[in-house]
């Protein structure tokens, strides 16, 4: 299985994104750069956080219009999996593949500590391997990361299980709670809190660990190749 | 919009004689110095290029004998002062860089963009050694956080730092803070960064070989931060409000791209020189690479990017625009830099050339308007031996008796007020606010004594911490300054580190004054003296004078930040105590020393009297034997006792760690209140599990330190027995609530 990291200008958890892979599953893993236009080669695009353009204007609404772009909308049709963690996620959202949006924190602080988060639907590719409602600790570090979706919208989230994580203790406002949504196919994930922060004991926490075995698992599982490795 | 244009600039004639050249701060004989060294009179962009140049900030030239004091080699020394930043070895192959720089009076005007171009210039002191930048700490220091004012600078201080730092992605891991009515009008705000390099991609800034051309990076030169460098050397005023476009404004995204392209273009191996735009920006970094090499610079000014139309030479040379950088390649691999930068989407041009005339010459519209020769301007300006006097205060505080006020029986309510202090209470609310762990290697996190960074790759990790008590200093600079050295030293230790080198940042007043002359002069040899015995070298640092507002001089705080080196990661300890039924060991001996203490301050309203005393020879013993126990898998936990002494050390442990305490203790003849809260130095608590307490004990005691076991860690209480006796008895979590709540409710 082959995952590629994209790079904005601007993008600082590549490094940490690209180590969780290459520590937790030891697999193939490519930074892309932001002007890339073929995205064939990857069966998972991860989104990492940092201040893309300097999140000036808003949040990823620059990094939208990057050419890497639409070939991270091309590979989401295709059914590859997508994961925008952080700044990845106001990305997603900005390019319209995931719904809502991100706004300032309620506190209008930076804020960056652990979060305790509910595993809601642990049957998406990217949480298997966690268990119906465990919690767990993952770190969130952001100012922008207060979840926002109208009624309408919160409603099919709910309907179509797209709700993946919500925070036991809400730290930034976020509608519901919501930590972290899928797309409906539930091929894309984006998230606030940062699981390649919670992938050894040293840094706090290794909860983060299963969201990049569950990305494996079920890629082989669907590619019928048990155990390559 | 019509564009600003610059007011006509005065004639040589009339800069000398209407003495222009004395509000940036050049005295007479300066200026006659200067006129030997031109052979002329210097005009309008000369003077001012001289005036930076020659400022304090710049030439060191009221500290330069002081920090002459300092020892600066060592075995492990790779780098001493004089470049960016300085380095130590750490073994394969591998170095760690380091520098503490202060923002000291942009802060106080514009604490946000203060603040946050306090931070880009210190990482840019790193990454242009060629070094990757790891981590961020930060010594701050503010009034009594209680006026609108105070609560403003603290708050946009805080955000300027979180705003820069978590954008360009290096965590901020630790530091400290003080509040103290000393630092009313003048807050300090001190930035170190620290970084990774192999020995064999250490950089320098000297422009080498006659003929190559001289790049400039970053965004365009705009008019911000003119003749910062000259006010950051003179004292703040109501006037200083009005030099707020002395303060830089910073843009942390650019120099995240500059840094990466930079770094980029090091890994090249083609660089021959590069250097940081900081201080005095064009002028400094030209003239200063030029120096070391022992050559000249043309600068063809037409060349620089500029963000403003009509910008004159004066102001392109003195302007301090942030995140720009200058270096030297040879011809040949000009296309090869060029297209980094291109990639990165950063502004790269050749704006000069390396001669050998040993001259700055200055080029604009084809006209040369300014030719100066380098060494005078780098190496040439006076250095002054001010007078010095022992200030009476000092004198004074010799027959004040710290044990005057009756002894408080509520120890418990002491200990409450203690740790509801500002200086004391839990600072998350600063640390909250910044990532302290992108790049995931912070193994341990702000909140215990040092901060731990795990080194990529290997079973290492970097320790690393700020430390300075100003009471400590201000009541007796030598012992203060021995100290700053001596505590640092102790929290890198706890955390399982062994001390490498210091960088300091020596914020005082104005050096005019012999009083404060005298405080320096003291200060630094008690830190010296301090890095002899420790063998902790400085290697490199600050100097931030003329520290003072209305009301006077700010405490003499001469901030010490130093790295250590954790062997293995098995080593890093923290302060949190960790399970029922562990024993606690205190180490080292409590006297009466309440002088300068945070009991003093919170409860009593007053700072006087001697400060604690600290034997070199012990603390080294101590340090010695904490960091063999540690290794020896003896430890659970270590804290060092520093401001509110055993009683806050104890509930720190216990909050931390989520836990009780039982102690038992001796008051060995001292007041009860004496015991629980004196700040004597080269005292440290150890936690071991109780199967380990006795074998610790006696590796400690075998080295000489006194230790003694005094309790263990359990429930849900602190409590201690003085004699026999109740002194305290708390809920954790009510010690924890006050800790937790006392800064964010102050700041509500």
């Amino acid at each position: 299985m082959k995952f590629a990291v994209l790079v904005f200008p601007g993008s600082n958890c590549d490094i940490d994104c690209y180590k969780a892979v290459q520590e937790t599953l030891g697999e193939p893993v490519d930074y892309v750069w932001h002007t890339a236009t073929d995205l064939s080669a990857y069966d998972c695009i991860i989104v990492p956080g940092g201040f893309s353009y300097g999140d000036y204007l808003r949040c990823g609404a620059i990094s939208q219009f990057a050419p890497v772009m639409n070939e991270v909308a091309k590979a989401a049709e295709q059914g590859k999996y997508v994961l925008g963690i952080c700044n990845g996620f106001q990305i997603l959202t900005e390019a319209g593949l995931l719904p809502g949006a991100l706004r300032r924190n309620e506190s209008i602080k930076f804020r960056c500590h652990d979060t305790t988060l509910k595993v809601v639907n642990y049957k998406t590719p990217f949480t298997k391997d966690y268990a119906e409602g465990e919690e767990i600790v993952i770190p969130i570090a952001h100012g922008e990361g207060n979840y926002y979706c109208d009624e309408e919208t919160l409603a099919s989230l709910k309907a179509n299980n797209q709700i993946v994580f919500t925070y036991t203790d809400n730290p930034n406002g976020s509608v519901a709670d919501i930590a972290g949504i899928s797309n409906e196919r539930g091929n894309v994930v984006g998230m606030m809190p940062h699981p390649e922060r919670a992938v050894n004991t040293l840094l706090g926490s290794e909860d983060g660990k299963r969201m990049f075995s569950s990305i494996l698992k079920t890629w082989r599982d669907t590619h019928g190749t048990a155990s390559v490795r | 919009m019509a564009q600003q244009v610059s007011a006509k600039e005065p004639t040589a004639e009339q800069i000398k004689d209407q003495k222009i050249y004395s509000q940036f701060g050049v005295s007479d004989s300066e200026y006659e110095l200067i006129c030997s060294f031109m052979g002329r009179l210097p005009n309008y962009t000369e003077i001012g290029v001289f005036s930076v140049m020659w400022s304090e900030h710049c030439a060191y030239k009221n500290s330069k004998p002081l920090l002459r004091r300092f020892p600066v080699s060592g075995p492990l020394v790779l780098m001493g002062p004089g470049e960016g930043a300085g380095i130590v070895d750490i073994g394969d192959n591998q170095a760690v860089v380091f520098k503490i720089e202060s923002h000291n009076h942009p802060s106080a005007v514009e604490p946000y963009q203060g603040a946050a171009t306090g931070v880009g210039g210190i990482i840019r002191d790193i990454f242009s050694m060629g070094a990757r930048p790891v981590a961020i700490l930060n010594s701050l220091r503010f009034g009594k956080l209680e006026s609108d004012r105070v609560k403003y600078l603290f708050e946009h201080v805080v955000s300027g730092i979180a705003g820069y730092g978590n954008c360009i992605g290096i965590p901020t891991v630790g530091g400290e803070v003080m509040f103290d009515n000393s630092y009313d009008g003048n807050p300090l705000v001190n930035a170190m960064c620290v970084g990774l390099i192999d020995h064999d991609k250490i950089q320098r800034g000297v422009a080498k070989g006659v003929g190559n051309p001289v790049f400039y990076v970053g965004p365009p030169t705009g008019r911000d931060g003119i003749h910062g460098a000259t006010f950051a050397s003179v004292e703040l005023s109501e006037e200083s409000e009005a030099k707020k476009t002395a303060v830089q404004v910073g843009d942390p995204f650019m120099e995240k791209l500059v840094m990466e392209a930079c770094l980029e273009l090091i890994d090249t191996g083609i660089v021959l020189g590069i250097q940081d735009m900081g201080a005095a920006g064009l002028t400094c970094s030209s003239s200063e690479m030029a120096s070391k090499a022992g050559n000249g610079l043309e600068l063809y000014l037409d060349q620089v990017p500029q963000r403003e139309e009509g910008m004159t030479p004066y102001e392109m040379m003195l302007s301090e625009s942030q995140e720009r950088m200058l270096f030297v390649v040879e011809p040949k691999d000009e296309a090869q830099a060029q297209e980094i930068f291109d990639r990165w989407g950063v502004i790269c041009c050749k704006v000069g050339k390396v001669t050998d005339d040993g001259r700055l010459k200055l080029f604009h519209h084809g006209e040369v308007v300014g030719d100066m020769p380098v060494t005078a301007l780098v190496d040439e300006c006076p250095v002054y031996d001010k007078p010095s006097s022992v200030p009476a205060y000092y004198q004074e505080n010799a027959s004040v008796d710290t044990l005057r006020y009756e002894e408080v029986t509520d120890l418990g309510g002491a200990l409450k007020k203690v740790l509801a202090s500002p200086t004391v209470a839990s600072k998350s609310w600063i640390y909250n606010q910044y990532d302290y762990m992108v790049r995931t290697s912070t193994a341990v996190r702000p909140g215990s004594d040092a901060a731990v960074v795990t080194i990529n790759g290997t079973r290492k990790g970097l320790a690393m911490t700020t430390d300075c008590n100003g009471r400590y200093v201000y009541l007796d600079p030598e012992v203060g300054g021995k100290i700053a050295v001596g505590e640092a030293a102790r929290n890198i230790v706890c955390s399982g580190g062994q001390p490498l080198a210091i960088t300091d940042n020596l914020n005082f007043g104005s050096p005019e004054k012999p009083d404060i002359f005298w405080q320096m002069e003291r200060a630094v040899d008690g830190m010296a003296e301090a890095c002899r015995v420790l063998d902790t070298p400085v290697i490199g640092g600050n100097v931030s004078l003329y520290n003072e507002n209305a009301t006077g001089a700010i405490y003499p705080t001469p901030v010490v930040g130093m790295v250590g080196l954790v062997e293995d990661t098995d080593h890093i300890t923290t302060q949190a105590f960790k399970s029922e039924g562990d024993a606690i060991l205190l180490l080292g001996e409590t006297r009466a020393e309440l002088g300068g203490s945070e009991f003093q301050y919170a409860v009593h309203g007053v700072t006087e009297g001697r400060p604690p005393q600290l034997d070199l020879a012990v603390e080294r013993k101590l340090l010695d034997a904490v960091l063999g126990a540690i290794r020896s898998g003896l430890v659970r936990s270590a804290h060092d006792l520093s401001e509110g002494g055993l009683a806050a050390a104890l509930a720190e442990s216990c909050i931390s760690g989520r836990i009780g305490a039982n102690v038992e203790l001796a008051s060995n003849g001292l007041r009860r209140d004496v015991a629980l809260f004196s700040e004597s130095q080269s005292r440290i608590l150890l936690t071991a599990s109780s199967d380990k307490a006795e074998e610790l004990r006696a590796y400690i005691a075998a080295a000489g330190v006194p230790v003694q076991v005094i309790g263990s860690v359990g429930g849900d209480r602190l409590r201690v027995n003085l004699d026999g006796s109740s002194a305290l008895d708390e809920p954790v979590a009510e010690l924890t609530t006050i800790w937790e709540d006392a800064i964010p409710c102050l700041m509500k």
